[in-house]
């Protein structure tokens, strides 16, 4: 177990090593940090004591290292743009992604796994099959689209919910929450419905899938051999085999609600983290870049450490004590 | 012929016929099957890969896969009727009244739950115990079927069990309601060689301790011939012959039979496998009419290929075999 632990820990480092060598590096090839911060007229002297308060004069390890060292305690310089630190400007939109990202994803697992269970039990049912096809379009339509069609039937022509923005939002230490008033919550419904709606399609197929896979298991059929409950061998057997694998795609889906959130985020001027990359992409504010990347690598890296150790505590196989297995005839 | 006996067999199947709807039209995987299985008693199925053994096992507690079902005949547990009984019925006598035994120990237990549990929830579903007691009845189950250690490897997954320990759990999962009957589906194929006879001698003293009757079917003839009772020989589909063991291995009289049986010189060959006789079962689509035998029969004749032969008795066995047809029989033998 602790090996195993200790395994998982080192590659996660060395992923998270590699992510930032990238984010590094677009510091050296996208743009001209000097140009981009003093315009086109500057002289050299400008230029040099710039390049040197920036450390660009140093050589490339030692500014690599200086990155690293910086990263890890959470700096990751000034803003071009904005001309403030980035880590304040990420803490400010922090919590409008992640609370929204985390509403998505609940959404996703606790509408998708019932959903895919019941097409997969149900599997000739007229409500299956209209889950599925209606899920055929929730995979095929981009997000983007989705998200504007609802704003035009939601917002525009009934006009129930909020089109933009996060309503009004409290705040509690450095963290604003959109969980305690009524317009936070309302503004949460529709961004939050584009953005789980692919996920959630895919996970109610994946769980589907699987769940027919499982059923046609021997030890299903060995299950019903001996004569146990359909309950019993759909929620309890069936069903718990089918979510050793979903586990480690609703795991890396989560991070993926968080990347993709940038589409969601633009299309409903959602003030999170994925607009201030698209804002801070137009304006080359490389900064800013790097530290978005560094920061949803961080969440990839963490859900996968976790799912690893989930799926360790679900599935008995993966803790083998050699030393009962085999022995005897 | 059962009808004139005193006491009603324990198992009854009359006229089985399983059917699969396709796009091409029904198949019929299991046609008029009649036999039946007296308390206590071990009935030995046998014949080649395709002969329908599965699939009447299946039918008899239940569980054809859909499409397959049912298209005729009936299945009696003690005289009362189990094919036309309810999902919820069914389910009820399964593991309770008719316990099951499948092919590959390996794949039989549900990976994620230890044997313990697997025991129990079999146990407390069937019988109103505790869980307590169904626990130490589960450790008594395991100790019976030769697992050391019963008390520690109760709480062991199924990955922890070699394949013979696994198969072991599996029968007394089978065993755990006492059940009358036990279908066991080729039990020991899927085993190391090395094994399989004490899996099928394990099998037979508890089923006979615990007063439970076997329908057991294997490719073995060997284990027939030492544990079976009576035996059914099935030929696409439908039983050829069946009769007292001895009998029908030392005189059988289905040319098939006579086939199978035409290696095996002595009774006591241990393990004898079914031999290959020349050609092919005929597939469900192509079943040809009369005696479903007639293309690969060495005694085949005229009414062969037109009328499709019933079973007849034959002394002590019935054969289903124009040869034993009672007027035909002198003029047309040898
Ligand atoms: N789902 C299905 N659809 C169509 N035909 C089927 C289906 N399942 C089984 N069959 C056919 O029914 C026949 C009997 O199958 P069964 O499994 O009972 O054979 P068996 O005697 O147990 O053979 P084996 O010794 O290989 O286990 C086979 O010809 C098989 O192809
Ligand atoms: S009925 Fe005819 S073809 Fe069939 S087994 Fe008897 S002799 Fe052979
Ligand atoms: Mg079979």
């Amino acid at each position: 177990m602790i090996a195993y632990i200790i395994q998982r820990l080192l590659q996660s480092v060395l992923v998270m090593a590699a992510v930032g060598f990238v984010a590094f590096s677009l510091f050296a090839y996208v743009g001209d940090p000097i140009t981009i911060m003093l315009g086109q007229d500057y002289n050299e002297t400008e230029r040099a004591r710039l390049a040197a308060q920036l450390g660009l004069d140093r050589p490339f390890y030692v500014q690599f290292a200086n990155f690293v060292a910086n990263a890890v305690q959470g700096d990751f310089g000034i803003s071009y743009r904005l001309a403030r630190p980035v880590n304040a400007v990420i803490r400010e939109r922090l919590p409008a992604t992640l609370e929204l990202s985390l509403i998505a994803a609940f959404l996703a697992l606790a509408v998708g796994v019932p959903m895919g269970v019941y097409t997969g039990l149900k599997r000739d049912s007229w409500l299956s099959r209209f889950f599925l096809t209606v899920s055929l379009i929730g995979v095929s339509l981009p997000t983007f689209l989705i998200g504007i069609l609802l704003i035009l039937v939601f917002a525009v022509i009934l006009g129930w919910l909020p089109s933009f923005g996060r309503g009004e939002t409290v705040q509690l230490g450095w963290w604003t929450t959109g969980f305690f008033t009524k317009s936070g919550l309302k503004a949460l419904i529709l961004p939050s419905i584009t953005l789980c709606l692919f996920q959630l399609t895919l996970i109610m197929r994946l769980v589907r899938s699987e769940m027919l896979e499982v059923l046609r298991t021997d030890y299903i059929k060995f299950a019903r051999a001996r004569g146990l409950r359909d309950r019993a061998v759909h929620f309890r057997h069936a069903l718990r085999n089918t979510l050793v694998p979903v586990i480690t795609i609703a795991g890396l889906q989560l991070g993926a609600i968080i990347a993709f959130a940038i589409i969601t985020e633009t299309v409903f001027q959602w003030p999170g983290m994925g607009l201030l990359f698209i804002q801070s992409v137009s304006a080359t504010d490389i900064p800013v870049m790097a530290a978005y990347l560094c920061l949803i690598s961080f969440v990839f890296v963490v859900i996968n450490f976790v799912v690893d150790l989930l799926y360790y505590a679900v599935d008995p196989r993966l803790r083998v004590d050699r030393g009962a297995v085999g022995g005897h005839g | 012929m059962t009808s004139t006996r005193a006491n009603r067999p324990l198992l009854e199947v009359r006229n089985l016929r399983v059917e699969f709807p396709t796009r091409r039209g029904t198949l019929v995987a299991v046609d008029d099957v009649s036999f039946h299985i007296d308390a206590g008693e071990v009935l030995g199925v046998v014949g080649e890969s395709g002969a329908g053994k599965s699939l009447t096992g299946a039918a008899i507690i239940g569980l054809l896969e859909p499409p397959g079902r049912i298209a005729g005949g009936e299945v009696r547990l003690e005289d009362k009727r189990i094919d036309n009984l309810s999902a919820e019925h069914l389910r009820r006598i399964r593991g309770r009244q008719i316990g099951a035994v499948f092919q590959d120990p390996l794949t039989s237990l549900d990976p994620l739950f230890t044997v313990g549990q697997q025991l129990v929830e079999t146990i407390m579903t069937h019988l109103d115990l505790s869980e307590a007691q169904a626990r130490s009845r589960a450790i008594e189950l395991l100790r019976e079927v030769g697992i050391p250690g019963a008390e520690r490897r109760i709480d062991h997954y199924p990955h922890q069990f070699s394949g013979g320990m696994r198969q072991r759990v599996v029968i007394a999962l089978a065993l755990c309601a006492q059940p009358r009957l036990i279908i066991a589906d080729e039990p020991t194929t899927a085993l190391d060689v090395s094994i399989q006879a004490q899996i099928i001698t394990l099998l037979k003293r508890l089923c006979r301790e615990h007063g439970a009757a076997v329908m057991l079917v294997t490719h073995d003839m060997g284990v027939i011939a030492e544990t079976a009772d009576r035996v059914a020989v099935m030929y696409a589909g439908r039983i050829a012959e069946i009769g007292p063991v001895g009998e029908v291995i030392r005189k059988p009289r289905h040319p098939y039979t006579i086939g199978l049986m035409g290696s095996i010189p002595k009774l006591d060959r241990a393990v004898a496998r079914l031999v290959q006789i020349e050609g092919a079962m005929p597939r469900l689509t192509a079943i040809p009419t009369g005696c479903a035998f007639n293309p690969r029969c060495p005694k085949v004749f005229e009414r062969c290929r037109h009328e499709r032969p019933d079973l007849m008795p034959v002394e002590t066995n019935h054969a289903a075999c124009w040869l034993h047809a009672p007027t035909l029989t002198e003029a047309t033998r040898g």
